[in-house]
């Protein structure tokens, strides 16, 4: 890649967490306008990837760069900063809080002399942003729980995208939905490449990984087994050597 | 426009029909006086100092914590105040500001204790209550020999308190102590806080999801532990009230308060598992304990019912809040 825009490198990483090595020797790129899914089974250390991608863990070994540059993140603010976001399947959005409440979460408008949050333009600008991913919401006042699974995952990316993420991690985000609601969100996930984003996407399904993506990482144990190009690869061959 | 949804998904609304409710009650059963000024007066008393605790109970209920120490800090401050006055011979502002030190110190290790442990706010506080009781009667009997102490209007700098926390304002010949028009500025501000500023956002945020919020890069330890400092500030608030309107101390001030401001924030609609609840739902919870405690009496009706009667009112307000919100504001 001639740019770095948006560019993750990993060198080597490790993580463990006591006798257990939660992570051995990975060393990954990812690229801004592209779709890197990670594959594995559970406690194939997915989750440790992500987690250290986003903030959360910090490594053990090795190197981890954004942008050509070194960084060490002590928590994920400093990865959001660093324009790092991450959907979780389950903690993307508070179903108890309404729905422009929870798309400004951590981040709320405030204006005037009292520091009040500036609740017109929070829900003005909820609607807006969610039209472009093709939701209508009337009310942005209700409960975000009233939402629809797909419209909840999709609210969390738009939110993410708002407040500037290039780098878009994606855990599982169709693994609790229906079929019609899965597709809805793939193919907003999909329209991501167009926005030029770096999505890394966590995904169980092969099928829709593979007609979604653009580049493969099979994990097992705690190590990288594979890495593909689409081209070079199929669904089935994915298949096989997960089940290996 | 307001809807019948929209009216019966929010956290008050059960609170404010149990108020209308035993109001009437009163209102039609209690007649001695009940419905007088000075009827009204004895129940907004009641009610203000039950209230101010219950907002500061609130928002931390609304957080996710309890915090099940604040009678006993009530008991501690108001003998603290009266120890540092009379033995230490200090104004009672000076006294009065220290114990706010120590107080707000004690809410802090409260909730730097839950934080790090992660163990539920409900042991740890109830573990201070008995600790803060404790030290409160050993040491006033250490230094004093007794457990109550009064006089506490001659020492120094008494009447600059008394005029900021015991006074009253007339109006049309009846006394309205202070506390009610503290209690409605508390209750406003607390309102404000929690539905129009970006704390208030952290402090539903925490409460509803403790992992989402931090992901989003709330400081859900700090949102904590400040309101456990809040709820103590608030604890000294009422004991500084009770010093100055009394002249006294005693060690066994606020007991059982720390139940009735949780009773106050439930009735008033806040859950018990955090992350939903209102000021104004908890003003009414007070104003219907306040109501209900006096009204007793105005009714000529032995005390002890007061007891039986709060126990049905929390039951059936949370019966009632939860088919509210099963019905109207989760589906």
């Amino acid at each position: 890649m001639q740019t770095a825009s948006n560019q993750i490198v990993l060198r080597n990483i490790y993580k463990n967490f006591g006798s257990i090595n939660a992570l051995k020797d990975i060393s990954m790129v990812t690229d801004s306008g592209k779709i890197h899914c990670i594959l594995g089974d559970n406690g194939a250390g997915k989750s440790t990837l992500v987690n250290i991608i986003s903030g959360v863990f910090q490594p053990d070994q090795g190197e981890y760069t954004v942008n050509e540059k070194r960084v060490l993140f002590k928590d994920p603010r400093q990865a959001l900063d660093a324009g790092i976001s991450t959907v979780y399947q389950n903690l993307a959005i508070i179903p108890i809080m309404n729905i422009y409440r929870n798309f400004f979460l951590g981040n709320e408008p405030i204006h005037g002399r009292l520091n009040t949050i500036n609740k017109d333009f929070a829900i003005e600008t909820t609607v807006k942003e969610l039209k472009k991913f093709d939701i209508n919401i009337e009310d942005a006042k209700r409960a975000a729980g009233t939402l629809s699974g797909g419209q909840r995952q999709i609210l969390a990316i738009a939110r993410a995208l708002y407040f500037g993420a290039k780098i878009l991690i994606l855990d599982e985000p169709t693994s609790a939905l229906g079929v019609r609601e899965s597709a809805k969100v793939v193919e907003q996930i999909a329209q991501l490449r167009e926005h030029n984003i770096n999505v890394i996407l966590v995904s169980h399904n092969i099928e829709q990984a593979f007609s979604l993506g653009d580049e493969f990482f099979i994990f097992k144990n705690g190590e990288l087994v594979g890495q593909f190009n689409k081209l070079e690869t199929s669904a089935n061959k994915l298949r096989s050597i997960l089940e290996k | 426009m307001i809807s019948l949804r929209g009216m019966f998904s929010r956290p008050e609304t059960g609170a404010l029909l149990g108020l209308v409710f035993v109001w009437g009650f009163f209102a039609i059963f209690a007649h001695n006086g009940f419905l007088s000024l000075q009827g009204t007066k004895s129940y907004l008393q009641v009610s203000s100092e039950i209230g101010i605790l219950a907002i500061g109970v609130t928002l931390l209920m609304i957080s996710g914590e309890f915090d099940l120490s604040i009678g006993s800090l009530i008991g501690f401050s108001s003998m603290s105040v009266a120890l540092l006055t009379m033995e230490a011979n200090l104004s009672m502002p000076v006294a009065s500001f220290l114990t706010l030190i120590m107080v707000m110190f004690i809410g802090y290790c409260n909730g730097i204790t839950v934080v790090k442990s992660g163990l539920p706010s409900f042991i740890i506080t109830l573990g201070s209550l008995f600790m803060v009781r404790g030290i409160t009667i050993a040491i006033s009997k250490l230094v004093t020999g007794r457990t109550q102490l009064g006089g506490l209007a001659d020492s120094k700098g008494y009447n600059i308190m008394s005029s900021i926390f015991g006074n009253s304002l007339t109006i049309s010949g009846t006394d309205f102590p202070i506390s009610i028009f503290w209690w409605i500025l508390f209750g406003v501000l607390g309102y404000l806080i929690l539905r129009h500023t970006q704390i208030g956002n952290w402090i539903f945020a925490t409460g509803a999801s403790k992992e989402s919020a931090s992901l989003m890069g709330i400081p859900v330890k700090n949102v904590k532990v400040s309101l456990f400092m809040l709820t103590a500030f608030c604890a000294w608030f009422i004991a500084i009230t009770q010093v100055t309107t009394f002249g006294g101390a005693d060690v066994l001030r606020g007991e059982q308060k720390e139940f009735i401001a949780i009773i106050a924030a439930v009735i008033g609609g806040t859950l018990l598992t955090g992350g939903y609840g209102s000021i104004i739902g908890t003003m009414i919870g007070a104003l219907i304990f306040g109501i209900v405690k006096q009204g007793i009496i105005f009714a000529g009706v032995d005390a002890d019912w007061f007891q039986v009667f709060m126990g049905v009112m929390l039951i059936s307000a949370v019966l009632v809040n939860g088919i509210f919100r099963k019905k109207y504001a989760d589906s």
